[in-house]
């Protein structure tokens, strides 16, 4: 009988966001985990929100306000970094806050008030419009052929810089490319479960998944696994519950952590006592 | 005959202000089993970046195979000190071996052939470490980590190796076999090896230098205590003692 709620086209453009937002941040996310970006990740969600402020103020759909913003925003990331030699944090820092002071000063800026702006803060996986599924698809088929394609390189890049410019890779692309990336997905996972809570889905599922992982390849399935268990989850009983989604996602993706590290700790204690 | 393989020109480094490597000239030839020598802080891990070029020297020239470093990194294995990487990514042996051919592989895409997974094997296999190939990285002992980390040197099929403080990480049987196995290679292609500690330069070495900023060398594979007086500014005995490869000849206790 609950599954009768499948019939409403809300419900199932909700369960395809996140579908697609598990798929982004259980590939995107296992990249983000082992080349230690999640404060990049976050500091990229926050940037976003000075895109939907400039959407409101120039009039453009503050979601593709967001898009572009953020990607520009990765891009002069990379290109800082790799010009003037900051720490990746130090830049984490500014764009997070800068990003949030750009949206808080446009829409200030913009007459009458913005209707939608709780939605791209905390979320609502309900109350996705189908032209922002639309853009949603596009990027989450681009992040994945674009990982296909590039997966071997990827891979040696985010595991060993110095070994990949040793081999003649273009290492200053791959990474400006993995920024990019970062930024596609937190564009995805923000209608799902909102700016302040896109980092927690970009590093929880995969940090799960990667203790259960031998290779790249299987850690990436096992966050998408994951993740898909947490949003499904998460929205059914956000629903049932009538509680806020964002939110249940990311405490059942919490719980799902917790979890993990106790069974870790379980299985540590019973290889002492064999050992013993 | 060809020229050097490696040959560097008083070559100069200065990393923030200071002259880590001054006026350095160096020549290693084809077949050379090359050590080179010298304290922390010497430069040793400086002068094999600038050979990689991925440091760029302040003055003088660097060639290798008689052409700019970056053209010729193709034809070099690498084996780095510093641990640059996390041994806890989840990749297997073999994927990390395999990921050492990445920059031959033609292509936008790079996709591995049977060619790259056979060449990895066969650098499993002289690594001693083909019966983990399975294995996730994270699950290796430190000897084990290194083999993995040579066998990505080699997978390439390099033309010259370039070893930094190879023994570190090592136990001394390790060691030693790790030694047999440079000896073994050397047969196949040149070996430049870096290390701070003369009780890893093993008899088999045909070439030695001592560097501390400045380089000393004979171009021989002797030591003599002047170069080493001149690199360490210290008594030879304090390092010459207890080592398991006598590569001096006897000399009395200085100072």
């Amino acid at each position: 009988m609950m599954l009768s709620i499948l019939g409403f086209e809300f419900f199932r453009n909700a369960v395809a966001a996140g579908l697609m937002a598990s798929i982004v941040c259980g590939i995107i996310g296992s990249f983000v985990i082992v080349k230690r970006l999640v404060s990049l990740s976050g500091g990229l969600a926050h940037a976003a929100f000075g895109g939907v402020g400039l959407g409101y103020f120039l009039g453009v759909d503050p979601f593709l306000g967001a898009a572009g913003f953020t990607l520009a925003i990765a891009l002069l990331i990379g290109t800082i970094r790799e010009k003037f030699g900051q720490y990746m944090e130090t830049l984490t820092g500014v764009v997070w806050a800068a990003g949030m002071a750009t949206g808080i000063l446009f829409i200030a800026l913009t007459p009458g008030y913005a209707p939608e702006l709780f939605g791209f803060l905390f979320g609502n996986i309900l109350l996705i419009p189908s032209e922002d599924l639309i853009i949603m698809g596009i990027l989450a088929l681009g992040i994945l052929l674009i990982v296909t394609a590039g997966f071997n390189q990827l891979v040696a890049v985010t595991f060993d810089e110095e070994y990949a410019r040793v081999m003649n890779l273009p290492v200053t692309a791959l990474l400006l490319l993995l920024l990019m990336l970062i930024a596609f997905s937190v564009i995805v996972l923000l209608r799902v479960v909102g700016i302040i809570l896109v980092i927690a889905l970009l590093t929880i599922p995969p940090a799960i998944a990667r203790e259960y992982s031998g290779s790249m390849r299987s850690m990436m399935c096992l966050s998408v696994l994951a993740a898909a268990g947490c949003t499904i989850g998460g929205l059914f009983l956000s629903y049932v519950m009538n509680v806020p989604s964002g939110a249940t996602i990311i405490l059942l993706a919490t719980l799902g952590y917790g979890l993990m590290l106790f069974e870790r700790w379980m299985a540590g204690r019973r290889t002492q006592g064999a050992a013993g | 005959m060809n020229g050097p393989v490696i040959e560097l020109e008083s070559v100069s480094c200065l990393l923030s202000g200071r002259t880590v490597l001054d006026a350095v000239d160096l020549k290693v030839r084809e077949g050379d089993l090359y050590a080179v020598i010298g304290p922390n802080g010497g430069g040793k891990t400086t002068l094999l970046k600038v050979i990689l070029g991925l440091l760029p020297a302040s003055s003088g020239t660097v060639r290798v195979f008689g052409t700019d470093p970056r053209k010729a990194r193709s034809r070099i294995g690498y084996v780095p000190q510093y641990r640059t990487f996390d041994f806890r990514y989840p990749l297997t042996v073999e994927e990390m071996v395999l990921s050492g051919r990445l920059g031959l592989v033609p292509g936008l895409v790079r996709r591995f052939s049977e060619k790259d997974r056979k060449a990895a094997r066969k650098a499993l296999e002289r690594t001693a470490i083909l019966h983990l190939s399975r294995r996730p990285i994270c699950d290796l002992s430190g000897g084990e980590q290194q083999r993995a980390i040579i066998a990505r040197a080699l997978v390439g099929e390099p033309d010259l190796l370039i070893l930094d403080e190879p023994m570190v990480y090592v136990d001394m049987p390790t060691e030693l076999q790790l030694f047999d196995m440079l000896k073994a290679l050397k047969d196949e292609m040149t070996v430049l090896l870096v290390t701070h500690d003369i009780g890893a330069i093993s008899t088999n070495v045909t070439r030695v230098a001592c560097l501390n900023g400045k380089i000393f060398t004979h171009d021989t594979s002797e030591i003599s205590e002047e170069m080493l007086t001149a690199a360490y500014h210290c008594p030879v005995d304090l390092i010459a003692h207890g080592i398991p490869h006598r590569v001096f000849r006897d000399h009395g206790r200085v100072g």
